[in-house]
């Protein structure tokens, strides 16, 4: 059965993809598009939802900002940028969708990541779980000395906590400390082993950002900003990142 | 990864894989380093509520990939990575094991301990075990 026609042209107006371009370098590439779908067939996002990333870009590009901006497939693209280095054109899909996401109402966008960016945002080290400062110190001290006491070959191993000066410091993905505290241990041993100098910090220890991949850019700075901070204050030379 | 460092720092975590389990028992996935897939864990997916069935579906080309290898074990290097394959593998049958790096880095130092075990199969947790009672 024939669709009804699409009708284009008439006065020209401001589209979303448009905007995107205006704040992306280069405007993301966004208007060299040759439809050669290079970049659909090798996403895995293609097909859910009906949608690909050609069609997404197409449909932008073609002012369809509707359509766009209301599908759910911007929360099924994981900004894994495959597209972008299989396209010809170095075409940004990634950051069209991104800015598609954060062009939803905050309160309409999936309420997990929501949630997890929220919870972030009222703890000290920023922990998407919601766990607090003194309770990850609490338990990184209580797996450490379990470990001390029972394999006496890292009797010495140390833990440190916002130790000044440390040369390396570390953060943590929240799932070990509040749902598998014993897989922390495997990574201490190997900065034992190596004789690295490193620390944690109570401030900004969480390794994950959800108000990223929310697409809420001012909380997101904000976390970046603050445990960037945290690194600066401690004196560490490096920030090591577990995600 | 693809975006920032790369093709190279793909090649050190190779180097480092086949340093702790042997280059023989190494298999690499098709496509590979920066021509690889996503494993469909990231950019909120696994937290989004209401986008499980999707995640899923994005989740099986990894999936394939994976079971293509016939490998027993999948490293994953990033948390997200880990939670994503380990649920893959039990929506879709795969039977093999997840595992974070450095269980297995730990594990050819022969210092893992008994309760930092348990993504290893039974091939394999036992292995060292006598080491780390000393
Ligand atoms: S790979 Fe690039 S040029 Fe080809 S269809 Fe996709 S966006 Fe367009
Ligand atoms: S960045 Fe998004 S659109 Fe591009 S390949 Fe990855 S999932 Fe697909």
């Amino acid at each position: 059965m024939a669709e009804a026609a699409l009708k284009l042209g008439g006065p020209k107006r401001t589209s979303f993809m448009d905007k995107v371009m205006e704040i992306l370098p280069e405007g993301g590439n966004l208007n060299l598009c040759l439809t050669c779908g290079a970049c659909s067939s090798g996403c895995p996002a293609t097909g859910i939802d009906g949608m690909d990333p050609r069609k997404f870009l197409r449909m932008a590009a073609l002012g369809l900002d509707e359509e766009v901006m209301k599908s759910t497939w911007a929360w099924c693209c994981t900004q894994c940028q495959r597209c972008v280095r299989a396209c010809p054109m170095g075409i940004n899909i990634p950051a069209l969708v991104f800015n598609c996401r954060a062009s939803w109402p905050r309160e309409d966008r999936p309420k997990g990541i929501r949630d997890s960016c929220d919870a972030a945002l009222k703890t000290g080290g920023f922990s998407a779980m919601g766990a607090s400062s003194e309770d990850f110190q609490f338990v990184v001290e209580d797996v450490l000395e379990e470990v001390r006491e029972d394999q006496p070959r890292f009797k010495d191993m140390l833990a440190p906590i916002n130790k000044q000066g440390a040369k390396y410091f570390l953060n943590q993905n929240s799932r070990e400390p509040v749902t598998e505290p014993d897989e922390m241990v495997p990574l201490w041993k190997i900065m034992h082993m190596a004789g690295a100098d490193w620390t944690y910090g109570t401030l900004g220890w969480a390794a994950e950002n959800y108000c990223l991949f929310l697409a809420d850019n001012e909380s997101w700075e904000k976390i970046v900003r603050q445990k960037a901070k945290a690194v600066d204050d401690l004196g560490c030379e490096y920030w090591l990142n577990t995600e | 990864m693809r975006k920032t460092f790369g093709d190279d720092v793909a090649k050190e975590m190779r180097f480092v894989v086949k340093s702790v389990v042997g280059e023989e028992n190494f298999i690499d996935m098709q496509p590979n380093m920066s021509n690889n897939y996503c494993c469909g864990g990231g950019g909120g997916f696994l937290q989004a509520t209401g986008f499980q069935d999707q995640r899923r579906q994005y989740g099986k080309t990894k999936f394939d990939q994976i079971m293509a290898t016939g490998a027993n074990y999948c490293i994953t290097p990033c948390h997200n990575c880990h939670s994503q394959i380990h649920d893959l593998n039990e929506h879709f049958e795969g039977g093999f094991h997840t595992l974070h790096l450095w269980t297995l880095i730990a594990l050819s130092l022969g210092m893992l301990g008994e309760n930092e075990r348990e993504y290893l199969g039974e091939d394999l947790c036992e292995c060292g075990l006598e080491d780390i009672a000393e």
